[in-house]
């Protein structure tokens, strides 16, 4: 709202400061504005690309017990809970985790009173819509229906500000200092919500979990969450969650920006050919599942090999079986010539295929099913989808780590209140949305949870922080 | 579809047809759109692309005219400038739409009229009107021409039926070949395939509702959020002066219709009374084709600057404008036809109407032949997959 003119913004005292312009900062700011709080949201990125990785998200999960407009069939707590336990193996935090899951339902319809639109629900095969809805037009459209909303209703907003240092002593917050057009700022505030989002785009910091490789990393996100904000509160003295290395990456086109390539940067074909490292060897069962289910493994497989590389070939009947991506393949009429395009040993690629090729059973593979098309004779086996690679020309995707978010963050309670190492709860110091994310999801992925989580504490966060001030 | 199944015995050439550059941007900005899709929920554009794995020039020209260029996309859109993939899916299609305008339009040769539009529409009915005028004065005493004419036939005391008639009719069978050309270029073009009525009641209804301009296929009528005005608010504006305008010209036409049957099936002349089938939809239909093309002139400048395509824009406002001034000047000769301005109003109007209606095929009026033969073929995509 005011860009040009922020500074006045930082002279004022403010009932609450909000780090953060994506989901949960908003979800905060409303929830805060609404009950007549005064709300400042300090976000780092320049307008066209606020909201950190809210921008690239597509839906939220949520519990629903019958179809609606945007969801079909149901999908009930106990569904959800299990979905949650097991892609989590139980390292979550339950009451925080149930809180979620309950007020998932709620937070879809206070959306849509906000002004964001879902789609209407879609029938594919691939799709969930039983469990996700949608938001129509994506992640950025949600963006600017709330911070439209939010707008209205008195936040204000100010971009590329930076913040530097939290003052927070004994568990209490005074100020933030911030850094905009050039000058610190030291911003007074009643209480602070931290929803400032992850570490991912900060390649040194993942380094300390994951070592050089993470150099050869892609961010998939946007690169404004470096993490500042989180790091300030842990070396603060706040408890941190989750573990350094956990981190949601899939295997991405090698061929994508560094940062930012968000959805549009996916390879889908893994299933219907092979998968082949620097030395051109296979190294995973490509058909050990639906892609759907396997691809969230892929960017940690592709992570553990040489130089962080991998090579999906498919021939021109498997490049017809999956969703067309960004980058035309490399193609080639002869596997040794994709090879040579690739940069990895012609005649050990074609060894590799040929080796693949022999071992494949007869018959066409079904992708609708689980078709149990399995090599034999293979380390390691493929399990499903498995056909020969022999209809020139052939295709070829270089595939690299592209990291989506991390899980390291604040502990937090269930009124969202930030905690400190002692265990107690800091007294006007908020977090929300993927900077408390991991107190939830521990390890493993679930599609469309990041943003529940999100929106469920932001607003717990904007609602204990206004009912603090006796708003 | 390959090339040469576009190439027409007439030198119907696909290779020449769309500016390389804008149908080369389509396709760039659709191979991203295409890995992405968030944008599926917006109009037909977006599941017609899912359809493709790759595009060509066939696909361009059928996209560019299905796109209502409401800018919903845009502003939704995680890969818009300054992101590096620099996506702009509004201002890629206009450009290519309004290339398709010229390439589909016959007799070829006039086609390099779209380029330079806005003046050519305004060439066009002022020699219209200067020749109607002319003609009159020359065929009729000027006592008669600035004289009250009360009564059935008043109108052709100052210009013969015959001739009132005569003209239209001859720019209307100008009119109608070249639709039906411009149609058939578009169809092959694009690959369209007709697979049956349901297409046609679909695209009827998405044209009566501008389905499309709603942002939100799957709203209703006025439920959608309109088109964007940035990324800070939308608005229903533009589709309800489009549909104000779109209803007032078919109102127009149905007025002159019956007039027509009256004429000719009952032997009655016109002017008819006030509150006869004729007058009362000509007189309502001109009043909201006003508002609307009033209305579309001023949202038309509203336009989100990058969702504009400023090359196209003359033809839009030439458009608006020569249309709001068939139905301010037909509004005027029914104040004035009972006054001794009734011969010189009557001229007008007629230069207007016709000068209009000569260079319909080169206006953007053809946006409408187009896009309902793109919503028809999008319909049966739809059916079939």
């Amino acid at each position: 709202m005011l860009d040009s003119n922020s500074q006045p913004l930082f002279e004022k005292s403010w009932d609450i400061v909000i780090i953060g312009g994506g989901n949960a900062g908003l979800c905060a700011a409303i929830t805060a504005a609404e009950r007549g709080c005064s709300v400042l949201v300090i976000e780092t990125a320049p307008r066209e690309f606020r909201g950190g990785n809210t921008r690239h998200t597509r839906n939220l999960r949520s519990v629903h017990d019958e179809p609606t407009d945007v969801m079909t069939d149901r999908y009930t707590f106990e569904e959800y809970w299990d979905d949650l336990m097991r892609v989590t193996k139980g390292v979550t935090n339950e009451p925080l985790a149930k809180l979620t899951l309950e007020s998932s339902q709620a937070l879809m319809e206070w959306l849509i009173e906000r002004g964001v639109r879902f789609q209407k629900a879609l029938s594919g095969t691939l799709n969930l819509n039983h469990t996700n809805a949608f938001f129509l037009g994506g992640g950025r459209a949600m963006l600017n229906s709330l911070c439209r909303f939010a707008e209205s209703v008195g936040v204000n907003f100010v971009y590329e500000a930076e913040v530097t240092d939290i003052l927070l002593e004994n568990g209490f917050c005074e100020s933030v200092d911030v850094t905009w057009e050039g000058q610190s700022y030291r911003v007074r505030c009643k209480q602070l919500i931290t929803a400032s989002g992850g570490f991912e785009a900060d390649l040194d910091w993942l380094a300390e979990g994951w070592g050089d490789a993470a150099k050869n990393f892609l961010v998939r996100g946007t690169p404004y969450n470096k993490g500042k904000v989180l790091r300030v509160l842990l070396d603060r003295g706040a408890q941190p969650v989750g573990s350094l290395d956990q981190c949601h990456a899939v295997a991405i086109d090698a061929r994508a920006p560094k940062y930012d390539g968000g959805i549009a940067s996916r390879v889908d074909g893994v299933p219907f050919g092979v998968v082949l490292n620097k030395s051109a060897k296979r190294f995973y069962d490509e058909g050990e599942d639906f892609w759907p289910k396997r691809y969230a493994i892929w960017g940690r497989l592709v992570a553990s090999q040489p130089d962080q590389i991998a090579y999906a070939i498919v021939d021109s009947e498997g490049v017809e079986r999956f969703m067309p991506s960004v980058f035309a393949p490399i193609a080639d009429d002869t596997i040794e010539g994709l090879a040579s395009k690739l940069s990895i040993d012609p005649v050990a690629a074609k060894n590799t295929v040929d080796a693949f090729n022999a071992a494949c059973p007869d018959g066409p593979i079904d992708q609708m099913s689980l078709d149990g098309k399995a090599t034999k004779g293979l380390t390691p086996e493929k399990s499903n989808w498995s056909a020969p690679i022999s209809k020139p020309p052939f295709f070829g995707y270089p595939l690299r780590p592209g990291i989506t978010f991390t899980y390291m963050g604040v502990a937090v309670n269930d009124r969202a209140q930030v905690l400190m190492k002692d265990g107690k709860p800091a007294a006007n110091l908020f977090a929300a949305g993927e900077i408390m994310a991991g107190n939830v999801l521990g390890q493993g992925y679930l599609g469309g949870i990041g943003m529940t989580i999100g929106g469920v504490f932001g607003r717990i966060a904007g609602a204990e922080a206004a009912r603090v001030l006796n708003r | 579809m390959s090339l040469t199944d576009n190439i027409e015995a007439d030198g119907f050439d696909l290779k020449s047809f769309l500016d390389p550059e804008a149908a080369g941007e389509v396709i760039r900005v659709m191979q991203i759109c295409n890995a992405c899709r968030y944008c599926e929920g917006f109009c037909a554009v977006f599941p017609a692309m899912t359809r493709r794995r790759q595009f060509d020039e066939g696909d361009v020209g059928y996209l560019a005219n299905l796109c209502h260029n409401c800018g919903a996309c845009y502003h939704a859109c995680q890969y818009a400038p300054p992101h590096e993939f620099g996506v702009n899916v509004p201002q890629a299609l206009a450009a290519a739409r309004n290339d398709s305008y010229a390439a589909y339009a016959w007799p070829a040769p006039l086609a390099g009229l779209f380029r330079r539009n806005g003046l050519f529409v305004t060439l066009g009915v002022s020699a219209g009107l200067a020749l109607t005028v002319g003609l009159m004065l020359a065929m009729i005493a000027p006592q008669l021409f600035w004289g009250v004419h009360l009564g059935e036939g008043a109108f052709y005391r100052i210009m013969p039926h015959t001739m009132m008639a005569a003209v239209p009719l001859a720019i209307s069978a100008f009119v109608v070949v070249s639709f039906v050309m411009g149609w058939r270029r578009y169809w092959r073009h694009t690959g369209a395939k007709w697979s049956g009525f349901p297409d046609l009641v679909d695209a009827v209804k998405a044209a009566a509702t501008l389905r499309h301009l709603g942002g939100d296929t799957s709203s209703g009528v006025l439920s959608g959020p309109g088109c964007p005005t940035g990324d800070d608010g939308s608005s229903n504006a533009r589709r309800i002066y489009h549909q104000l305008t779109m209803y007032g010209f078919l109102l127009c036409f149905a007025a002159t219709s019956v007039g027509t049957i009256y004429h000719y099936g009952f032997g009655r002349e016109a002017p008819y009374g006030y509150f006869e089938l004729p007058v009362v939809l000509g007189t309502v239909g001109g009043i909201i084709l006003c508002i609307g093309t009033a209305g579309l002139f001023v949202e038309k400048r509203r336009l989100h600057p990058s969702v504009r395509h400023d090359e196209g824009l003359g033809m839009d406002y030439a458009f608006i404008v020569s249309l709001f001034f068939v139905s301010f000047t037909g509004l005027l000769l029914l104040a004035v036809r009972e006054t001794s301005f009734m011969g010189v109003t009557l001229a007008i109007h007629l230069g207007v109407v016709y000068g209009f209606f000569l260079i319909l095929p080169f206006s953007k009026f053809v946006h409408g032949l187009y896009r309902f033969a793109a919503l028809i073929a999008s319909a049966g995509e739809a059916r079939r997959s």
